[in-house]
Order: structure tokens, then sequence, then C-alpha cells
């Protein structure tokens, strides 16, 4: 049995646990506490508002803690606002330097609202090297601008007037998502998170 | 069944009612099919409205309170005319905020930017659509121009929330379009009574209908669509899914961390808190532990840490509801 936590601190955290216990042999638990994560093989950081989330983590003296996770080697995924927490490097699309408290765990530098405001958000099928193609929903997401050291970018998405940015990102044990899979449903990105549980 | 359930359940409820209109191949929902992208479809707006639960939106009425907003950790803020304790005082007709505020509010601050149009007054609605305000609250806080018919939300690429003081009203406003709902609350009062009542109104409507869907009484639910003038399909998924089909903000006289951190155990998704802030003396820390309490509601040693961040005294004095004449109510503005 594989324990998966999820950070429960705002956003759509409920989605990721009820997703994640649909999968056989894992077991969903939420995060509110630092002592909540010793109890965990993984996490998952879901989709919410990256300000209120990285606010919350850092009174509650939750960030060191998942920083040492990570450092662990202990798998880690962030969808949309998750994304924007791991990322070394954030701008706003209109505001710029955000300022805003991070983890800094992936070698990425993320555009946030890149594609516009809310009603530029989308949904559109995907493919992600070496995970499958599904349905993604795009809401005021972030964009993966740039990428280097080992963090790999494995898909993109073509988005009329932006061009070709990039989507999921992927380094060792941490993934950045920039859509929500928690949403359309799709189990594939969860599965490939568990898989890099060391057994 | 899940939240999300009702998501795919309400997409396909949009495209029922877009077949019976024959508009659906001229409306702009759906965008371009040969670009593969896809806009304003149901799972982008929910989806969106999901996003924001566990939060709290705050009102503001210029950029410089957005900022504390957003750096109190809050997940949206609502842009206003005037805070609805003001509107309250003022008297006259209450209109959407200026668009000039609205875009300069969206240019300062990275976390999604809200206004509100009259109930019923779609072009309001479309103007802030075109400024490109990320929600939209069709809201009884403003003078309503249309108290029988409000606005056909499926027509918009963003999303909406509207006031319910039931489930009934609630449901009516989900099958116009509606993405959120929030319990109205008496606006402006500082005074939580009345959300408590809407809420706990709404939490025993869908403890009755979850009851008569247990015990297989499917007439009951037939009765129940019947006299409360509630849409047939939605009642039958509340009562299948036992909460709102979408997420449900509290609203409604929030003024301090304990106000916030009830509406949250009475069921509530998120918190709005329209003059509770910044018609009080302590603006920047009552933001944070509202933020605080919302968020760890569950936590009573959190909570108190929250309210000892703010003083009563700096609190804002408010309104006994009682003492408001009828006609002085917002909450029963388009039912």
């Amino acid at each position: 049995m594989v324990v998966v936590g999820v950070l429960s601190l705002q956003g759509d955290f409920l989605e990721h646990l009820q997703l994640l216990s649909e999968i056989d042999g894992v077991k969903a638990l939420p995060v509110r506490s630092a002592k909540d994560l010793a109890r965990i093989d993984a996490l998952v950081i879901p989709g919410g508002e990256s300000t209120t989330i990285g606010f919350l983590m850092r009174l509650r003296g939750l960030d060191s803690a998942i920083i040492d996770l990570a450092r662990e080697g202990r798998p880690i995924m962030g969808t949309c606002a998750g994304a924007v927490l791991l990322a070394k490097r954030v701008a706003d699309r209109v505001v710029g330097d955000t300022g805003q408290p991070l983890l800094e765990l992936m070698d990425i530098a993320v555009k946030r609202n890149a594609f516009g405001r809310q009603r530029e958000s989308f949904e559109v099928e995907l493919s992600l090297e070496g995970i499958g193609s599904m349905k993604a929903i795009f809401i005021r997401a972030p964009a993966i601008v740039e990428a280097w050291g080992d963090a790999k970018i494995v898909a993109y998405v073509d988005y009329p007037g932006i061009g070709r940015v990039g989507a999921v990102a992927i380094q060792k044990n941490a993934l950045a998502v920039t859509f929500h899979p928690e949403i359309s449903r799709d189990t594939k990105l969860y599965e490939y998170l568990v898989s890099l549980v060391k057994k | 069944m899940k939240l999300v359930d009702s998501y795919e359940f309400i997409e396909k409820l949009r495209d029922l009612i877009y077949q019976l209109l024959e508009i659906r191949d001229r409306s702009r929902i759906g965008g371009d099919s040969f670009l593969r992208i896809k806009m304003g479809t149901p799972l982008v707006k929910l989806g969106f409205i999901s996003m924001l639960k566990g939060g709290v939106i705050m009102d503001v009425t210029n950029e410089k309170q957005a900022e504390i907003a957003e750096d109190a950790g809050a997940v949206g803020v609502m842009v206003l005319d005037k805070l609805p304790y003001d509107v309250r005082a003022s008297g006259g007709v209450a209109r959407t905020a200026g668009l000039d505020v609205i875009q300069r509010v969206m240019e300062t601050v990275t976390i999604p930017v809200s206004a509100k149009c009259r109930i019923g007054h779609a072009e309001e609605a479309r103007l802030l659509e075109e400024v490109g305000v990320d929600l939209i609250d069709e809201s009884e806080v403003l003078t309503p121009v249309d108290e029988r018919a409000h606005i056909n939300k499926w027509e918009f690429m963003v999303p909406f929330v509207n006031g319910a003081r039931n489930l009934p009203e609630a449901l009516r406003r989900i099958f116009e379009g509606a993405s959120m709902i929030r319990t109205k609350g008496e606006p402006g009062t500082g005074n939580v009574a009345e959300a408590v009542k809407h809420m706990k109104l709404v939490n025993r409507d869908i403890a009755t209908l979850r009851g008569y869907y247990m015990s297989g009484d499917v007439e009951a639910l037939w009765v129940y669509a019947k006299e409360n003038k509630a849409p047939y399909e939605l009642v039958i998924l509340t009562a299948r899914l036992g909460r709102l089909p979408v997420v449900n903000f509290a609203a409604g006289g929030i003024a301090t961390p304990a106000d916030a951190a009830l509406m949250m155990w009475l069921g509530a998704d998120g918190v709005f808190v329209g003059s509770g802030i910044f018609k009080s003396s302590d603006p920047e820390a009552r933001a944070r532990a509202i933020v605080l309490a919302t968020a760890y509601y569950d936590d009573p040693e959190t909570v108190a840490e929250a309210q000892k961040m703010v003083s009563e005294r700096s609190a804002m004095i408010g309104i006994d509801v009682r003492k408001l004449k009828p006609e002085e109510l917002m909450q029963v503005r388009g039912e």
C-alpha cells in the first residue's frame, strides 16, 4: 500500500483525495501540518491560489518540511498552483515579479496566468511523453517557459497568439503539471507518481 | 457520488438546454473547434470555482485594498464602488463598479478579480466579461433591474455566482447557469445571523432530500420540486449527491475569524467577506486572521490563534437585523 498525501490547506484538495483513493493499492491522506508528512510516501500539491497556499504553508512551517521531504527523494507532484510553488522562478504575465513564497524544488521558470484571465481558460486533448494522452483542463493556468538542468518538459500546448509553451515538466521525482487531472478525472499522472515511489 | 461527478451532469444539462434552444452553433461557448481548444465549457467554469474552495474572497473598492487582500492570502477580490455597508447608508440606486477601477485592480493583483452586476442586467454582465473579470456576481447588494428573471448565464464565457436564501432558490440559479452559489445572509450588517439561518435552511432541505432518495421515495422528490418551484433534475442530483451540486460560499455579515470558521463548520466551501474587513479599524490583521480561520476551521487551536490576531474593539459595529425595516432588507431581492 502506497500512501499519497495531498496538501490540504486551500484549493481542490478533496478532488485529488477522492481520485487517488480510487486507484488500487493507494491510500490518500490529507496533509494539514508538518507532522502529517512523516506518514506519506508521495505528495500532491493541489490547484488553488498559489499565493494563498504559499502564505498558509509558510505560516504553518510546512514549506521547509516539504523541501526536506523532496530532498529525501519522496515523489512530489504539483498541479497548477502546485506547479507554481515547485518552480525556481515565477513571474506573472501582467504584474511581473510576484515575490510570493515558493518551494523552489524544480529547475523551471513559470509564467503565471500565462494564457490570460478566466475568460481565456480552456480544455484540450494533450499528449504527454511516456505517460499517454488525456483531456487537460487549463484554468488561469501557468506555463512552463523554461527548463534547465535535470528538468525536462514532456508536454507542450499550442495556444493561439501565445505559441508552444510547456505544460508538464519532470525532474527526477518531481512533476510540475499546469492543468487539472483531478477535474477531468484522469488517473494516469497519479499512477505515474505512485510508480516513482521506491519499493 | 462526488462533486466533480455533478459537473459532468451540469455539462449535459447545458447541452440539453442548448439543443432545445437551437442556438448552440451560434453560441460563443465552444470556441473554435479547428484549434482543438475549447473555452468557456462547464468544466472550465466549474473547475475554476473548485479552486476557490477553502478560501476567502474579499470586497475591495480600490487597488490598495486589493493588495492588502492579496498579501493576506485571499483567493480573490470583489471590486465594488461602495462596500455593502456604505450602499446601505447612502441609499439610491447601486450599480456596477467603474470599469477603470476594476481594470486598475486587475493590473495590480495576480489573484482572480470578481465584480458585481445588477440582477437581470445582462449588459452590465457583458461589460464585465469584456474587461476580463474572472467571476461575475449577479448580486442583490446592487439595485435589481429585473426581479422576475435573472440573467441567462449559460451564454457567458465567464462563470457567475448568485446569492440564495434556501435550496430551491439555489437550484433555480444553477439551472439558469450559475457556476457557484453563495448563501445571501444580510449584506453590510456585520451580523452573521442571517448567513447562519440561510446556510441551515439549505442544509436541512438537502438532508430531507437525501432521506427521500435513500428510502427510494421518488414521489416525494417530485412533490418537493413542484411545491418549491425547484428544477426537478437538480432536485434529484442534489438528493443523490447529498450536497449542493456546485461550490457554495457563505456571505453576508461575516466580520470575525470565528464568524468565518462557524460558516465553514456549517458546510460552506469558503467565505465572502464584504464590509467586515475594510469597515474595521484593523483590516490587514483581520484579513490574515480570517484567511487562517477559514483554512483551519476544524482546528480550534488555530482559530483561537486567528481570533487573537484581531481585537473586538476594532471590529465593525454592525447592525441588528431585527432593527432593519422590511424594505431595507437586501436578501429578499430576486428570488
